[in-house]
């Protein structure tokens, strides 16, 4: 398939999916994501358990051979046994000889991923089993025979009127099901003849207690406890991955995962089984005889399932994803999951933003491929995640993977003098959007012929033919004057005797070669408060070839940004910044590229301008050196700068100096640096657009203000209006 | 258990809809009596002074009652406050399916087993699960929004109430 069928074949799948589920998904999933903010909002320990969250799974993944061979003991010591299945197949076999040798004809399960993983329901149907899924979502997926959307709500693509119209289909009831309190009932009274009736009871595990053999599951429903007890036979199949020392180690978990998957306090039930349980059995059969008559027998297995995981916890950049106890909320906080849902953003079993991480560990790479790109790096699951996985970063390591499988494409001269390294086999629209800064410096070089150029017609189409780049998209209009340009002409750099602060501004390609007019207000603002401030050197800050899983590239710009900067913070200056995305690659991802006492002085020392205006003017600069308000603002801050926690800076200065201010509340434009650009992705990127079109769709008597680049290419698409940066509200005329 | 622990139960309790009903040792059969409704189902509480016996719950549990009982009527090992949780300690007796299958679960909870958190009840537990026992929490009624809505009562009760024996 052509590099464009392909991509028109992905646009094709992902409108289908907005048709189909994106109403449902859309309101399910932001419903889930509010749930937690409120959650967490009264909750103050939040940070501090996820701390602790975090070590105690880093020690235990670390740990883990041993914590097998003590749980191994607990289990076959409380009279069960453990199996540690290499793979999907190893597991199913021996779960199916386990049914075989009781000779069982029925089996219910309670909610499971990893039994999903494995394939366990077509295996254990293929040997004569009827496998019945509890949980009601799982069995609206069962009946319907569709793979779950989320990790937490596996159907909540459907809505009420699609499983009401299934079921009315399917039971044929003699008055058709209508309500949810009506389909609740049916499902659980057919479900309890399963139970009852079963053979074996399935259950998967979301903590495994190694030093007593515990399993704990939480849910809401009930299913898990009544699947886990009411047959003699319990199994339980989990991966390898969820075991922790003790009960010692549950308190934070329990605190955590409802709170971030639901917006739960606590889930309904925490069930903690010691199996072989001490239960009575219960024998429907011989309903008057007291529970525990008869000789019946209790009976457990533990089936622990590597499938991969111990080869993800020898990967330095996979093993974290071990770490995911399967919450949802990385899923439910993306903008692009909100309006998709997982049957795109998704692999063979896992969805979501870190299905990117498990699908490249259990599946395979190919798995991750599909779906991997619809990861913007917006970063707005990073302080959602409980157990602080950085979720974008897994997502560019097997994007940067994929990147590195890919077979040359024979457009490579497209884009010749691109990509100035060794990642030869990204494809041309990465590398055309990896280089960025290149494009930027050759665009403003020739402007504004390059800007003529690009937006002809029959160049639009090639654009798209051959690059991937969507021709409804308008495009940046390079300048010819750039930020460096002006700030060399304008003055001579003589240092600012009485100035209290020293400034480096770092000037990233869009601000340098598109959005001039934010930089040069960035530079009156900061000296207007006293501040003497010089310019950085244009070197791209790594963001672009990160965004494409380029990540030697990346590395190599985030070092020589480093080596630019490091003679200022020698001398004391502190690092401004114009753009979020570059702020929080000094701040965030700098980690993962640069030695640690880089990254952290660079971090420590670089400002979002708008934050350090606010310092400026708490340290006593004088307010009326910049511009007074005269109109009311509408403002969108960028998703990574909220991430960081700095938006509120910027809405604090706004507010101090009297602007009349609305805010936006999404978690992303749906622009996110080039994704928006890209052919396959443009209609989703407007819809999820959208959203925040329909927040500002009543400030129109509004001056509307953006931080980021995308925000506001985005915006300005998206309301066919002007988009200011912040600081070119409160920046004041340039003195003559 | 502090009376600040009682309180702060007590408004878990009604935040999550769970009826709280306070007795003690002398008032305990009269108060089980008057909250039951249709037959009634129990396990044997363990507790000084009362017992089951002299109501009209009907112990030992059978299969039979667990699907016909409209209310199933247990003791708890703790319960925890911030939440309203009740720690259902499973048994050979049957209090996991007694608390689990009637539409209604009845649960007696003494004063004394009120703890503060989570933190506190995982410790308590722990010690149960090194003797190979198990326990749940429960908080609130079964529930599911898999239908398109929140609904209560699906695999586990429907209604909840607390029983509060204030003197022991
Ligand atoms: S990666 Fe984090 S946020 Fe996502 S499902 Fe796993 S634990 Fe939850």
């Amino acid at each position: 398939m052509s590099a464009q069928s392909e991509r028109r074949r992905k646009a094709r799948k992902l409108r289908e999916l907005l048709d189909a589920e994106g109403d449902a998904v859309y309101e399910n999933v932001t419903h889930l994501n509010q749930g937690r903010y409120d959650a967490i909002e009264r909750f103050d320990e939040f940070e501090t358990l996820r701390t602790e969250a975090r070590s105690i799974k880093e020690d235990a993944v670390e740990n883990l051979p041993s914590l097998i061979e003590t749980l191994r003991e607990s289990v076959e010591e409380n009279g069960g046994s453990v199996y540690v299945a290499d793979d999907a197949d190893d597991a199913t076999r021996y779960i199916r000889e386990v049914a075989e040798a009781k000779d069982a004809r029925t089996l219910v399960k309670s909610k499971s991923m990893t039994t999903e993983e494995i394939e366990l329901n077509e295996s254990l149907e293929a040997a004569g089993v009827d496998v019945w899924e509890t949980d009601l979502g799982e069995f609206v997926l069962q009946v319907a025979d569709e793979s779950p959307s989320h990790i937490v709500g596996p159907s909540l693509h459907k809505s009420r009127e699609e499983v009401a119209a299934l079921f009315n289909d399917v039971f044929d009831p003699e008055v058709p099901f209508e309500t949810a309190e009506e389909l609740t009932e049916f499902a659980r009274d057919y479900l309890g003849d399963r139970i009852r009736e079963a053979d074996i009871g399935m259950t998967g595990a979301n903590f495994v207690l190694a030093d007593s053999g515990t399993i704990t599951i939480v849910t809401n429903e009930g299913n898990a406890r009544k699947s886990a007890v009411t047959p003699d036979t319990h199994i339980a199949v989990t991966g390898v991955e969820k075991i922790l020392p003790s009960a010692a180690d549950l308190d934070p978990f329990v605190n955590l995962i409802s709170r971030a998957a639901t917006g739960q306090d606590i889930s309904q039930y925490v069930s903690m089984l010691t199996p072989p349980v001490e239960t009575p059995t219960i024998d429907f059969e011989n309903p008057d005889e007291p529970l525990g008559s008869g000789d019946a027998e209790r009976e457990f297995h533990l089936v622990l399932i590597d499938n991969g995981r111990l080869a993800m916890r020898d990967d330095d950049q996979l093993r974290e994803t071990l770490y995911c106890i399967r919450c949802g909320a990385c899923a439910n906080s993306c903008g692009n999951f909100q309006h998709v849902g997982g049957h795109a953003f998704g692999g063979e079993t896992y969805t979501g933003g870190i299905a990117t991480g498990w699908e490249a560990g259990v599946e395979g790479l190919d798995s991750a491929a599909e779906f991997n790109d619809l990861c913007t790096g917006c970063s707005r699951c990073v302080n959602a995640c409980p157990v602080k996985i950085d979720i974008p970063w897994i997502n560019t390591v097997v994007r940067d993977r994929l990147n590195g499988e890919a077979t040359p494409s024979d457009l490579e001269f497209l884009v010749e003098g691109l990509t100035p390294d060794a990642e030869g086999t990204v494809t041309p629209q990465k590398r055309l959007f990896g280089n960025f800064g290149t494009l930027a410096r050759l665009g403003s070089a020739t402007a504004p012929l390059s800007n003529w150029v690009a937006d002809l017609g029959p160049v639009r189409t090639l654009m798209d033919r051959y690059l991937g780049v969507a021709p409804d998209r308008e495009l940046p209009t390079f300048q010819r004057e750039t930020l460096v340009d002006w700030f060399d002409s304008r003055r001579p750099r003589a240092p600012n005797a009485t100035a209290t602060r020293k400034v480096v501004l770092y000037p990233d390609a869009y601000t340098n070669y598109v959005l001039v007019d934010r930089g040069k207000a960035a530079v009156r603002t900061l000296e207007a408060l006293g501040a003497h401030v010089e310019l950085a050197t244009p070197i791209e800050s790594g963001r672009a070839p990160l965004s494409q899983g380029m990540v030697d590239t990346a590395t190599r710009q985030a070092e020589a940004v480093a080596s630019d900067l490091a003679p200022y913070l020698d001398s004391s200056f502190d690092v401004v910044v114009v753009e979020p995305s570059d702020l929080a690659m000094m701040r965030r991802e700098y980690g993962k590229l640069l030695d640690d006492e880089t990254h952290a002085r660079l971090s420590e020392h670089s400002y979002d301008v708008m934050e350090y205006v606010f310092g400026l003017l708490s340290n006593g600069a004088d307010p009326a050196a910049l511009a007074a308000p005269d109109e009311p603002v509408a403002y969108h801050s960028h998703c990574q700068q909220r991430t960081l926690g700095v938006e509120t800076y910027t809405e604090a200065v706004l507010d101090d100096l009297g602007f009349d201010v609305v805010t936006s509340d999404v978690e992303c434009c749906g622009m996110a640096g080039s994704f928006g650009y890209k052919s396959e992705y443009y209609e989703l990127s407007m819809d999820v657009g959208a959203e925040l079109a329909d927040q500002f769709a009543d400030a129109s008597d509004r001056v509307v203000v953006a931080s980021g680049t995308s925000c506001t290419e985005q915006l300005t698409d998206l309301l066919a209006r002007d988009v200011t940066h912040p600081v070119e509200l409160v920046a004041p005329d340039e003195a003559p | 258990m502090s009376d600040t622990d009682t309180q702060l139960f007590a408004s878990s309790l009604a935040a999550i809809d769970v009826p709280l009903t306070r007795t003690d040792t002398a008032g305990f059969a009269s108060t089980i009596d008057s909250l039951v409704t249709g037959p009634a189902v129990g396990v044997p509480l363990h507790l000084d002074g009362v017992s089951l016996d002299d109501t009209v719950v009907q112990t030992p549990p059978t299969p039979r009652l667990l699907r016909e009982a409209e209310t199933g009527v247990t003791g708890v090992g703790h319960a925890i406050a911030e939440h309203g949780t009740l720690v259902i300690d499973s048994d050979d007796a049957g209090t996991e399916p007694v608390s689990l299958y009637p539409p209604t679960h009845l649960a007696v909870v003494r004063e004394s087993d009120i703890l503060p958190d989570v933190a506190s009840a995982t410790d308590s537990v722990g010690e149960r699960f090194a003797a190979g026992k198990s326990s749940i929490f429960a908080t609130g009624v079964s529930s599911t929004g898999d239908m398109g809505a929140l609904v209560k009562g699906v695999h586990g009760p429907k209604h909840v109430e607390v029983v509060l024996l204030t003197d022991q």
